[in-house]
């Protein structure tokens, strides 16, 4: 049956028919509809872990169980869970087991656009590049024979193209599951010197046999039309290139690790100048040239963000292939940005309002709360990677150099992510920090998905809450405290006494977030514009609700305005307005 | 062979792009058509710009379309509408809602919310229909259709059929809105063709 699909609906859907038992994850913008498709299917078993170093052990385990595991997680995830998938490259596997990392080019949603092609290389297991969602569909499938025929896990890489475009698949048959059953097999899963070295030495062959596949398999294919130029590419760059260079000759690399480099030889001296046109690194690039097979790429085609059809074709043009082009219709207009902001009543703006009263030094986390960094809240001052903020504040507070205080701040979901140990070491190493935790109760920025602190898996079903305050005070924090951010002078007031401490204190906030898991909004606000006096302290907090008014005071300063269809009635703005003019109620209409 | 058709719908998180771009290419597909559209979900849901790209005809490579090449810009906001509209290929049509949402942005100095986005739009001279589509929704009696009737309007300069449409509508929208939809659809239509006249 054929369906419109995301790469991300089509992974879930080839997991159901690749009998896949079990699915783990943590949640990452763009791979996060994976489990969130798979979980809703019947008879399929899906969770989302603390972290995805746990996803990849919980997949680890269910593959030496005998099942199929899929494990899913953005680019970045996979450095978290690179430390046991380094060495289940040695032990290979029992049931297939498949990882996939959903790279973000572009940094559409990410820190960084590192290029995970590298992890394949590193961890010497093969890479599958699906170029739409049917080969997301049908790479997955045949990911899953590979890592059983070659006793290895297979990396299956997508990017935020393929991941969220939809394009047509045809869907076979979900097949029910099958469990072999662990087998103890200690020369095979325990690696220790003695059993590891006769397993790197596995590896090294097995490599070598998925090099003769990578030769094979269909996966990878040469289309020969016109001969003078030939293109090597993989990914979503060759739907750029058939758009792009439609009678350019291409080898299409599904398998992109290891490469096949007898096929690749073989177009390579069927065609003219040989271009590699790849995403980020040079890849490809890098070993073609180590092979001494004579190639141009990464002088074209950029080493930065992702590639679309025009700057494919900009790059062709600067390699001689394409002539010159004159865009002859007006420039674009100059529109004023929309950088994303906390949400309408966002219980994290109270916070970090009073952390830039207090001039505080705040080392920040990866959450919604990293948008607390742009203007006017300017008010969080690192973002790092998942977990960060609070090593990177202990680093920071111990080497002085600066009066202003030091505030870690960290979400309830990257708390329970990495935050743990970060803990641990203030208490361990005796720092003064001041560590909040916005516990909103939701992984929000990637959609509000559940976690271990809020009561319920990805199934749906109810849970143990994991129980934050308990968990630090565990950790020996004494000082272990409620912040408040519905009233603003109080939660000033229980921010300053912590930064004043000579011991670490956490504080945690307990307001859930307004749109998960589901939308909050209380009565909206009004400003009396015959009381406003102008003086914008209600702009400063950053509210989508609140504008400039095209009424002026006598002064000539703007008075501000609510949106009402906006506002979510959190009572911010009226609780700073120093002359009282904002209230609750739906504004008058004007006479 | 026929051609690929470009529509790239643009506006601002929160005002259901992507469900009109799922119903678009959904049509698209049920009208025998291979068919692509992306967006980038994400970080742009927080008030950001929101762009999707919708591709049909008989094979389509690039999900995103080659620059100034949409046949058809479908626009939820006028600003949005002025932001993207170099894309078009000679001759393509900007649908452009007039509906005004200024950014928390505009309040600072240095950016200013271009008040004349519509005029600004016609003074480049590209085929454009400006539609009051708030307007059009409080005479429907439902502030949710906007969607709906800026599909409607889409649908005249495309070659997908009207019961094709039709289905698609009624298959996607909540249950129990299914008339009050095609009412929508309808309107946006009707509007665009006196609009053409």
């Amino acid at each position: 049956m054929k369906r419109l699909l995301s790469g991300n609906e089509a992974v879930a859907q080839g997991a159901m028919e690749a009998g896949v038992r079990l699915a783990a994850a943590y949640p990452g913008t763009p791979s996060t509809e994976i489990l969130e498709t798979l979980s809703k299917f019947p008879g399929a078993y899906a969770q989302w872990s603390p972290n995805e170093k746990v996803a990849f052990e919980v997949g680890m385990g269910a593959s030496m169980a005998g099942a199929r595991a899929l494990v899913c997680m953005k680019h970045v995830g996979v450095n978290v869970a690179s430390d046991p998938l380094m060495t289940f490259s040695y032990t290979g596997v029992n049931g297939g087991l498949v990882v996939v990392s959903a790279d973000d080019p572009e940094m559409h949603s990410s820190q960084n656009e590192q290029d995970n092609r590298h992890y394949a290389r590193f961890a010497k297991i093969p890479l599958f590049e699906p170029s739409n969602s049917q080969e997301a569909r049908d790479f997955l499938l045949e990911a899953y024979q590979v890592s059983e025929a070659f006793d290895t896990p297979v990396l299956l890489r997508l990017t935020t193209r393929i991941s969220h475009s939809k394009t047509i698949v045809e869907c076979g048959e979900w097949v029910r599951p099958k469990v072999k059953g662990f087998k103890k097999d200690i020369a095979k899963y325990v690696m220790m010197p003695l059993y590891a070295i006769r397993r790197h030495h596995f590896v090294e062959e097995r490599l070598e046999r998925l090099r003769e596949y990578a030769e094979t398999t269909p996966s990878n294919r040469i289309e020969i039309r016109s001969k003078s130029v030939g293109i090597i590419t993989a990914s979503i760059s060759y739907q750029y290139v058939r758009e792009v260079l439609p009678d350019a000759s291409v080898l299409k690399l599904g398998m992109s690790w290891p490469l096949p480099l007898k096929k690749i030889r073989q177009f390579a001296h069927s065609v003219g100048q040989l271009i590699v046109v790849e995403e980020l690194d040079p890849f490809l690039e890098t070993e073609l040239r180590a092979a001494g097979i004579d190639c141009v790429g990464k002088q074209h085609v950029s080493l930065e963000g992702e590639l679309n059809p025009e700057r494919l074709q900009m790059a062709m043009v600067k390699a001689g292939i394409l002539p010159e082009v004159t865009f002859d219709g007006p420039p674009a207009a100059d529109v004023l940005p929309r950088p994303p902001v906390l949400c309408a009543g966002c219980p994290h703006r109270t916070v970090f309002y009073a952390l830039q009263k207090l001039k505080a030094n705040v080392l920040g986390d990866i959450g919604c709360y990293t948008l607390a960094a742009l203007p006017p809240l300017k008010s969080l001052h690192s973002c790092i990677c998942m977990g960060a903020s609070i090593g990177t504040a202990i680093g920071v507070d111990l080497v002085g150099g600066s009066q202003e205080p030091v505030v870690a701040v960290i979400g309830d979901s990257t708390f329970l992510h990495s935050g743990l140990t970060g803990v641990m070491d203030a208490v361990y190493n005796r720092s003064n920090l001041t560590i909040i935790i916005l516990d909103n109760r939701a992984t929000a920025m990637t959609g509000g998905q559940n976690h271990p602190g809020t009561g319920l898996t990805l199934m749906g079903e109810p849970t143990h809450q994991a129980d934050i305050p308990a968990i630090v005070r565990a950790l020996g924090v004494e000082h272990v405290v409620e912040l408040d951010t519905v009233n603003y002078e109080r939660a000033l007031a229980t921010i300053t006494e912590a930064v004043n401490r000579p011991a670490p204190s956490v504080l945690i906030t307990s307001e859930p977030c307004r749109l998960f898991p589901e939308k909050r909004r209380g009565e909206p606000y009004r400003i009396d514009l015959e009381i406003c006096n102008g003086c914008a302290v209600c702009l400063k907090i950053g509210c989508p609700a609140l504008f400039a008014s095209e009424q002026a005071t006598p002064k000539g300063l703007h008075k501000a305005e609510i949106d009402a269809a906006e506002c979510a009635g959190c009572d911010l703005c009226a609780q700073l307005c120093p002359v009282d003019a904002i209230s609750v109620g739906i504004p008058e209409e004007v006479a | 062979m026929m051609g690929t058709t470009n529509v790239l719908i643009v506006g601002v998180g929160g005002q259901g792009i992507i469900l009109a771009s799922e119903i678009l290419a959904d049509a698209a597909m049920q009208a025998g058509m291979d068919c692509k559209k992306s967006e980038v979900h994400g970080m742009s849901q927080r008030g950001g710009v929101v762009t999707s790209h919708v591709r049909f005809g008989e094979e389509v490579f690039s999900p995103l379309i080659p620059a100034g090449s949409a046949h058809v810009i479908l626009a939820y906001e006028a600003a949005e509408g002025l932001r993207w509209c170099h894309q078009l290929r000679q001759g393509g049509t900007i649908i452009v809602s007039t509906q005004r949402l200024i950014p928390p942005i505009a309040m600072t100095k240095e950016y200013d919310y271009p008040t004349d986005a519509i005029e600004q739009i016609r003074d480049r001279g590209v085929d454009s229909i400006a539609l009051d589509v708030v307007g059009i929704c409080q005479e429907l009696g439902n502030p949710r259709l906007g969607s709906t009737v800026l599909l409607g309007a889409l649908s005249t300069r495309l070659s997908i059929p009207e019961p094709v449409w039709l289905e698609v509508i009624k298959k996607r929208v909540p249950r129990g809105t299914e008339e009050l939809n095609i009412k929508a659809f309808q309107r946006g239509k009707e509007i665009c063709v006196e609009a053409k006249a």
